[in-house]
């Protein structure tokens, strides 16, 4: 039965994260994109110590896509610096075995905070994903990796700050093209990895973003994820490439739920406004007798809400365990722009309140646009969609 | 719990109408149009699918089952997909059938609902556009005074689908500032049906002008009697209607093209190779998508009886939008062919144009 009402622990879920996003984040958030590269450590260990609760927004269901927005309203930033599995927690959970999920992610429930991330892109590739030049080549019972990896988020966290993983992406038979695309996992304080420098960005700024460089780095031959052979594409898919892909349709409507949370404390910050202004929006009105911010709000609005319902359908389907990854990639591509156009938007109707670092709204802009940028650029997805609809391969559709 | 799965009732329905739709709306929606003329047996063979009498209670000879919008959407829908000037046509009972399940004081329905409950089709409509620029729903022209035991009511409609025809029409007006329902029957002196409409699109569907020229109605033909009828309501589930249609024009314009994309060979591959076309196609396929969710979930509401005038009134604005972009895509991709009226899409963009416009003419 269509069916869109929430259950009751979906409304406790979101009730906790709107809490935390509004006495935790939102006080604290202007400080720390002012002070980039500082690190919110008592918020941190909040969330570490919280994190059963911390974990309603670390998961990647449909619960948690709720619960993502929530916080994501409170600062988007803030979401990706709480502990936890995180992506590369993601990519274990997705390719790994059970032994390796014991091994890996036992540690996300002692001790102190820890983060997993995960290490794809590179200098020369970014949505060319297949094309990394890092390599993983097998000593005996070891894989030494060598590379350089840029833009890791969490990666300084993981690898430096706690006794947390990276899962990197290497080829073991760069003849043998995407097919020999293998995920390993590195774990902090192996010999060979290190942080080489963080990245300095538009916003999000809270969240490490880190290039991390792999000298002779040696893993056991366990820590990889998947199979260590190489299915050629003949043989049916390149099992490597696609366990990477699969991992985005799980990943890519949560960051579609992130876009939300900015999104949407855009749209409130400018309804707030409105309102004491005494302007509310004639929703039952035609369009054309309506004012253009009238209008301009509710575009916003069915934008946001078209975005909403694309990421809810995606990850019901993952929760139903039938294919989402057209539905992923529909839900990524329109909630990363729909994020980008409302924030600017916002800005806009607000004028100088807008564009004033004494409010949050020139923040959400900054912010939101990653989310039409990161785990697979709106136009990559557009690409995607494009080739599920036309059911074109890669090769009949560029 | 959230949910994208319609019931297994609903599914059959679906497959049922889009049959139909494919089967029968499809071999003559083009010759609709060209004439003006939809054949009677494409009426009376989707009349004998139930698609309006299911919802009605069988005290008055309906199917006893529970009127749901959620699956008048995916009817509407699906019906649109095959042409909008017939979906329009055979769901025309429903404009009065639906005010009266939902509102009708006990007598009304008693009075109406059998009529729709028939083997045979019961032409009805309802009068809610007025004929001018700046026309507002929630400010209508059209006015009902209370006379002693009736109403009088004068004013002027547009956009009244089959009003020649129709043996029961409701007439919205503005009953001392608030917009309620009459329930009218043909042949009521002071209701006058004009000429027909000559449109840009639906040009399948019969419309006409309506002059009321003080017209008498009996008092207790208000919709609801005393109480009257919750004319937002009614509003929102003609806004959700709507849209639903505008899914279903503007998938139909999506499949065509994507088609046609693939087999137009230009520059030695199909354009459809070519990301210029491929991108459009996506960005079809994604609203196209979101305002069918969109609309479900307004549906969702109504069917609750919460109040929905937002998520309504948003889906309807967003729904407007996408139709004509993706119908006006059509016609881009398929380029100088797409204006030549062999192919569809000439007449899905004319169709699609005119939702914006569009009001009151269906309900779910």
């Amino acid at each position: 039965m269509i069916d869109f009402e929430l259950t009751q622990e979906q409304n406790d879920a979101i009730k906790r994260a709107h809490q935390i996003a509004e006495e935790m984040f939102r006080p604290i958030s202007r400080y720390y994109d002012e002070h980039e590269h500082e690190s919110p450590n008592e918020m941190i260990d909040t969330l570490w110590s919280r994190r059963q609760e911390a974990t309603l927004f670390g998961g990647l269901d449909l619960t948690a896509a709720l619960t993502v927005e929530e916080v994501c309203w409170g600062d988007a930033g803030f979401y990706l610096v709480a502990p936890g599995p995180c992506l590369g927690g993601a990519a274990v959970f997705a390719a790994g075995t059970r032994e390796q999920m014991e091994r890996f992610l036992k540690r996300f429930s002692e001790g102190g905070p820890k983060w997993g991330a995960m290490a794809m892109t590179e200098s020369g590739c970014g949505s060319d994903t297949s094309a990394i030049s890092t390599t993983a080549v097998r000593d005996g019972d070891e894989w030494v990796i060598n590379g350089e990896k840029i833009f890791v988020t969490w990666g300084k966290r993981a690898l430096e700050e706690s006794d947390g993983f990276v899962v990197v992406w290497a080829n073991i038979d760069r003849s043998a093209g995407r097919a020999g695309m293998k995920s390993f996992v590195v774990e902090a304080g192996t010999p060979g990895v290190r942080v080489e420098k963080l990245e300095k960005k538009l916003g999000i700024k809270v969240s490490d973003t880190a290039t991390i460089v792999f000298e002779n780095c040696r893993v056991p031959f366990d820590n990889i994820l998947g199979s260590p052979e190489i299915k050629k594409a003949a043989e049916g898919k390149a099992a490597g490439f696609k366990g990477a892909m699969a991992t985005f349709d799980v990943t890519r409507p949560i960051v579609g739920a992130m876009a939300l949370g900015v999104a949407r404390a855009a749209l409130d910050f400018v309804k707030d406004v409105l309102r004491e202004e005494g302007i509310e929006v004639r929703y039952g009105s035609p369009r054309k007798n309506l004012t253009t911010i009238e209008k301009d709000v509710m575009e916003m609005e069915a934008n946001y809400k078209a975005a909403k319902m694309l990421i809810l359908r995606s990850l019901w389907m993952m929760g139903q365990l039938q294919p989402n990854n057209l539905e992923s990639s529909m839900a990524k591509a329109k909630a990363g722009l729909a994020a980008t156009k409302i924030t600017q938007k916002a800005i806009e109707i607000m004028g100088p309140l807008g564009y004033s670092r004494k409010y949050l709204l020139e923040k959400w802009m900054r912010d939101a646009k990653i989310n039409d940028i990161f785990e697979g650029t709106g136009q990559i997805n557009m690409l995607i969609v494009a080739r599920r609809i036309l059911n074109y391969s890669r090769d009949e559709l560029k | 719990m959230i949910s994208f799965s319609p019931t297994e009732e609903q599914q059959m329905i679906v497959n049922m109408v889009r049959q139909f739709a494919e089967d029968e709306v499809r071999k003559v929606y083009r010759e609709c149009d060209e004439s003006g003329e939809i054949p009677d047996r494409i009426v009376n063979t989707a009349w004998s699918l139930g698609l309006v009498s299911t919802g009605i209670p069988e005290e008055y000879g309906g199917g006893d089952g529970e009127h749901s919008s959620i699956t008048g959407c995916l009817i509407a829908e699906e019906l649109a997909w095959g042409d909008l000037s017939i979906a329009m046509h055979i769901l025309c009972p429903a404009l009065v059938a639906l005010p009266v399940l939902e509102m009708g004081t006990a007598e009304q329905k008693k009075k109406y609902l059998p009529g729709f409950c028939g083997a045979k089709y019961r032409p009805a409509s309802a009068a809610l556009i007025e004929p001018r620029f700046n026309f507002d729903p929630c400010a209508l022209a059209t006015a009902a005074r209370l006379d002693g035991n009736a109403y009088i009511l004068n004013g002027q409609k547009c956009y009244v689908p089959l009003a020649a025809e129709a043996e029961t029409l409701i007439v919205y007006a503005s009953d001392n500032g608030t917009g309620q329902a009459f329930v009218i029957d043909k042949g009521t002196p002071g209701l006058v049906i004009g000429e027909r409409e000559k449109n840009m699109g639906i040009k399948g569907l019969a419309t006409y002008e309506l002059t009321l020229n003080d017209c008498r109605v009996p008092r207790e033909n208000r919709l609801g009697g005393a109480d009257g009828c919750d004319f937002n309501r009614l509003l929102n589930c003609s806004r959700v209607a709507l849209s639903a249609m505008a899914v279903g024009v503007a998938r139909a314009a999506f499949m065509y093209s994507r088609d046609y994309a693939k087999e137009r060979v230009a520059f030695g591959e199909p354009i459809a190779a070519r990301q210029a076309i491929a991108f459009m196609l996506a960005e079809m396929a994604i609203e196209i998508d979101s305002t069918r969710l969109m609309t479900w979930e307004a549906a969702w509401r109504l069917d609750r009886k919460e109040e929905a005038t937002k998520e309504a009134s948003l889906v309807k604005m967003y729904a407007d939008d996408m139709v004509l972009m993706v119908t006006d895509r059509a016609v881009q991709i398929l380029g100088g062919h797409g204006y030549i009226r062999e192919h569809p899409v000439e007449l899905w963009l004319r169709n699609g144009r005119g939702f914006v416009t569009f009001d009151g003419m269906a309900i779910v």
